[in-house]
């Protein structure tokens, strides 16, 4: 049974059951993979995606969840704030092994949409569930508060 | 002269008389590069270099990119010295060839004292580098990749610079004195004629290759020691970028795997009729336990989540095998009672150290214990493997391809020219991908579906059940003073599995090895002058996989000496920096990384007292790994409700000429927050053979909200380049210890730190 999808704004029909985790439809079927798979519990945060702006775990959210939402995913990702945080992630290094960065950049990027002007202990509440075993943390609290503040003094 | 010693001269000599190859110099590592495959539009240089017509530098990376930056920073030798233009430079991982061959891991691995510079050593590094040329194995690891390449990839520049330049020189038939090269352009300075690269390949690849061409000073450098951002740093942002699970082949099929819970346990019978009835399910199968892997059952599919899917639904029985009962309790009473059956194997001694304690006015003991660890990469265990006409082609984030290949060939049962290994990025290696368990395991299950290519993935389940782990070990450790309070002694006796020998196995199938420097490195090597010390370990074997991880013996060595210096320091009555550098006054290099820590991070000046009852506290660590010596402060901030939080850490390295700053940093950073996920959180047990945690949920590792402010100070120097990915790891466990002894006057003697709730 078929199921049509609005991923990164396009309408898209795919085969998967719909139990299937969205995250094994971006990668499995749609060949999307940017979005990775860590954990399978929603305890990394590497596959996080949009649906309708709002960041979740891709590996436990079912195709039939997905509904009318809009997908999103790093592949997609775009718009002032994506460009800062990109812009922001390259002038400070952040990227070692890069297997997290999609997912960071997707949490990183939700969280400037829903407050531009994070405070630290917002940056924890939102960054605290994507993992990265290289170490990237410092840079990444650094960069996001630097794309915040370029977003800021660009109006 | 001590036993062992005159164990490896024995040695030496007979492999040196008796075969006679050993007066042939090592072999040359420039290479032709006949074995690197070009488009239409591109020419061979050598071995590391390929340039096209259209300008294009094409470096060839012998090294895996796992996060380090490798990458980038060995394409900064040879573009220097190549004078390339930096935007034109791209990065191909090199097939497997001898030139690629990794030496200095296994002189590292010799179990000789960094300082010892005596005939026996040397002649023994010698006899290793060229046995090495002739029959080693290409891989990443052991922070030593720059010590490795730091030459050989700037002569490949300098040589392929020599060969345009000569090119140029023929073309315009000029002296090649006359000609210069700036950023990719040739120039006769006599008519100011130009060439690009790529207009004068052509020409350049059918010289002779030349040897010996002068390298350049350091003054002459442009691109090498300046901060140089990561080449691949945008297609990692926009998830581009091709890890291992991200490689993707027309008509691939998926499969997953579930082995023996039981570590090193088999498959007795499966049921597959309900796994086979779900949706694309195409194969069920068992698989066996390839290169110290556990057996257990695949299910092939038509995409992951239908494998995933399909073997969860096997009913399997399984057998358990060798660990069956056991737990990590009991292999900890093990270890415990191995430092109590002997004193060990001394792998240092100077003095008498027992004669010296047994005089000695007062002693300090102190037992420390780490656990199991596992590495936990955030990308999962999987290997891709097409199996056709007799080929086997495999893409694999990999640390070491040339074992890759054998295991892929004996698994198949083909030869090792018949297998191909294309290496993608790691998301994270940490020393696990230097087994190949998986990477056989993926050949084995494509065979059976010979003709189309299969990706195995593992799930973090399997990753962390079915890892090979960070020895757990046991240390006793014990120093003297005089009547007048003057350190006279220290000594040390280790229990714990070895990795070599576990690793060689599974490599190689080879016997145990009798004694393993990376079970006392850190310890046997300790930069400090003691009046007399010994530093033993006792091996022990037990059945859990142990395997090489980031940092390796220096992992837990390291909170073993850093702590107990502490504590000696603390007997005392001594400053700790003020102790340290009472002992390292033949140590100038470490001194200076200890003085420059401590002023970094205003050691003399003393901790507020917090009138909220917080409670504040510093802690330092020194050690020398991989060459580079590594000092860090830590600062912990205790509340009243018993919680620890490490605020801030500072550290100091001198890790040779900073070839490339930002990745120093980097690891730096990352090795920091490495070594607090241990300290902190990490653990692994097991019950009745199997391992208890399954996921990030109950494996911990740090988080971004508990990540201390992190200072980096990299010592200026012009000294060949040394380890830089795994020496940042090892410091930071001892001094967060230590500074919560500052804090509270407890002494935390196991890992991870847990300090006793508080009234």
């Amino acid at each position: 049974m078929p199921t049509t999808i609005t991923i990164n704004g396009t309408p898209t029909t795919v085969q998967a059951e719909p139990d299937t985790p969205l995250l094994w439809v971006l990668r499995g079927e749609l060949h999307l993979t940017g979005t990775k798979f860590g954990c399978g519990i929603a305890a990394c945060g590497v596959c996080t995606v949009h649906l309708d702006g709002q960041p979740v775990r891709a590996c436990v959210t079912p195709l039939s969840a997905v509904g009318t939402r809009a997908v999103t995913t790093i592949e997609g990702l775009t718009g002032a704030d994506a460009d800062a945080l990109h812009a922001a992630w390259t002038a400070l290094d952040v990227v070692q092994c890069g297997y997290c960065q999609p997912g960071q950049l997707m949490s990183a990027c939700a969280l400037l949409r829903a407050n531009p002007t994070p405070s630290d202990a917002d940056i924890d509440a939102a960054m605290t569930g994507n993992l990265c075993r290289c170490g990237t943390y410092p840079r990444i609290r650094a960069a996001l508060r630097r794309a915040s503040a370029g977003l800021q003094a660009g109006g | 002269m001590k036993r062992r010693t005159f164990v490896i001269r024995g040695v030496l000599a007979a492999g040196a008389l008796g075969v006679g190859w050993a007066l042939l110099p090592p072999r040359g590592r420039m290479g032709d590069g006949s074995h690197i495959t070009t488009g239409g539009d591109e020419r061979v240089l050598n071995g590391w270099v390929k340039i096209g017509t259209d300008g294009s530098v094409t470096i060839m990376m012998a090294k895996s990119e796992m996060g380090q930056g490798i990458h980038t920073t060995l394409a900064m030798l040879l573009a220097d010295e190549l004078d390339a233009d930096w935007a034109s430079v791209r990065t191909e991982s090199a097939p497997i060839d001898a030139i690629y061959n990794n030496a200095p891991a296994i002189t590292a691995s010799l179990p000789f004292r960094p300082d010892d510079d005596g005939l026996v050593h040397r002649t023994a590094d010698w006899l290793v580098r060229k046995f090495v040329r002739e029959a080693g194995e290409m891989f990443t690891g052991g922070s030593t990749s720059m010590a490795d390449l730091w030459l050989p990839m700037r002569e490949a520049g300098a040589s392929a610079r020599a060969m345009l330049v000569a090119a140029a020189a023929a073309r315009w038939r000029v002296p090649v004195s006359d000609v210069t090269v700036e950023r990719g352009v040739v120039t006769d300075s006599g008519s100011n004629r130009r060439a690009a690269f790529g207009d004068l390949v052509v020409e350049a690849a059918q010289l002779d290759i030349p040897t010996g061409v002068p390298l350049k000073t350091p003054a002459q450098f442009r691109i090498i020691g300046r901060p140089t951002a990561r080449l691949e740093s945008a297609p990692k942002q926009r998830g581009t970028a091709t890890f291992g699970i991200d490689v993707q082949l027309p008509g691939m099929l998926h499969a997953s795997v579930v082995m023996c819970p039981t570590i090193g346990g088999g498959v007795t019978s499966f049921y597959a009729s309900a796994a086979l009835a779900l949706p694309g399910v195409k194969q069920i199968m068992k698989v066996a336990g390839w290169n110290g892997g556990t057996a257990g059952v695949a299910a092939i599919a038509d995409t992951p989540w239908h494998a995933m899917r399909a073997v969860r639904a096997v009913q399997v029985t399984w057998s358990d095998g060798a660990m069956a009962g056991v737990t990590s309790a009991a292999l900890m009473q093990q270890l415990t009672s191995a430092l109590g059956a002997d004193d060990g194997y001394a792998y240092h001694a100077d003095g008498d150290a027992a004669d010296q304690l047994a005089r000695s006015a007062r002693r300090v003991t102190a037992e420390y214990t780490v656990p199991y660890l596992a590495h936990a990469a955030m990308e999962p265990i999987n290997c891709t493997v097409l199996v056709k006409d007799g080929r086997a082609t495999v893409w694999a984030s990999t640390q070491i391809p040339s074992v890759a290949r054998s295991a892929v060939a004996r698994a198949l049962d083909f030869d090792s020219d018949d297998v191909e290994i294309r290496v993608q990025y790691l998301g994270g290696g940490f020393g696990r991908r230097l087994d190949v368990d998986f990477i056989a395991q993926a050949a084995a299950i494509a065979k059976a579906a010979e003709g189309t290519p299969v990706q195995v993935l593992w799930t973090r389940e399997e990753d962390l059940r079915h890892d090979f782990y960070r020895p757990a070990c046991v240390a006793r450790y014990t120093a003297g003073f005089d009547a007048g309070g003057t350190l006279t002694a220290w000594s040390s006796h280790s229990a714990s599995q070895s990795v070599v020998s576990n690793v060689m196995h599974r490599y190689f199938g080879l016997p145990d090895v009798p004694i393993d420097r990376s079970t006392v490195e850190g310890a046997f090597d300790q930069p400090y002058a003691f009046p007399a010390v010994r530093a033993a370990h006792t091996i022990v074997k037990l059945p859990v996989p142990v395997g090489y991880w980031r940092s390796v013996g220096y992992s837990h060595t390291t909170y073993f000496t850093e702590s107990f210096m502490d504590e000696v320091a603390a007997a005392a009555s001594q400053d700790p920096v003020t102790f340290r550098l009472s002992l390292l006054q033949e140590r100038p290099r470490h001194a200076a990384v200890l003085s420059r820590v401590a002023r970094l991070a205003n050691w003399t000046t003393p901790l507020p007292e917090r009138a909220d009852g917080v409670r504040m506290g510093r802690g330092v660590a020194l050690h020398e790994s991989y060459g580079s010596v590594t000092a860090q402060v830590a600062q912990v901030e205790i509340g009243r409700d018993g919680a620890m939080r490490v605020t801030r850490v500072w550290c100091v390295i001198d890790c040779g000429f900073p070839v490339n700053p930002t990745m120093i940093r980097q690891q730096v950073e990352g090795g920091i927050v490495f070594g607090l996920s241990a300290a902190l959180h990490g653990e692994i047990t097991i019950d009745n053979g199997r391992v208890v945690q399954g996921n990030y949920d109950t494996f911990q590792v740090l988080r971004l909200n508990e990540t201390p402010q992190i200072v980096v100070e990299i010592m200026p120097s012009t000294a060949h380049p040394t380890g830089v990915g795994e020496p940042p790891v090892p410091p930071v466990a001892p001094a967060v210890a230590n500074a919560i002894f500052a804090a509270t006057g407890q002494r935390l003697r196991s890992l991870p730190l847990r300090l006793p709730a508080t009234a």
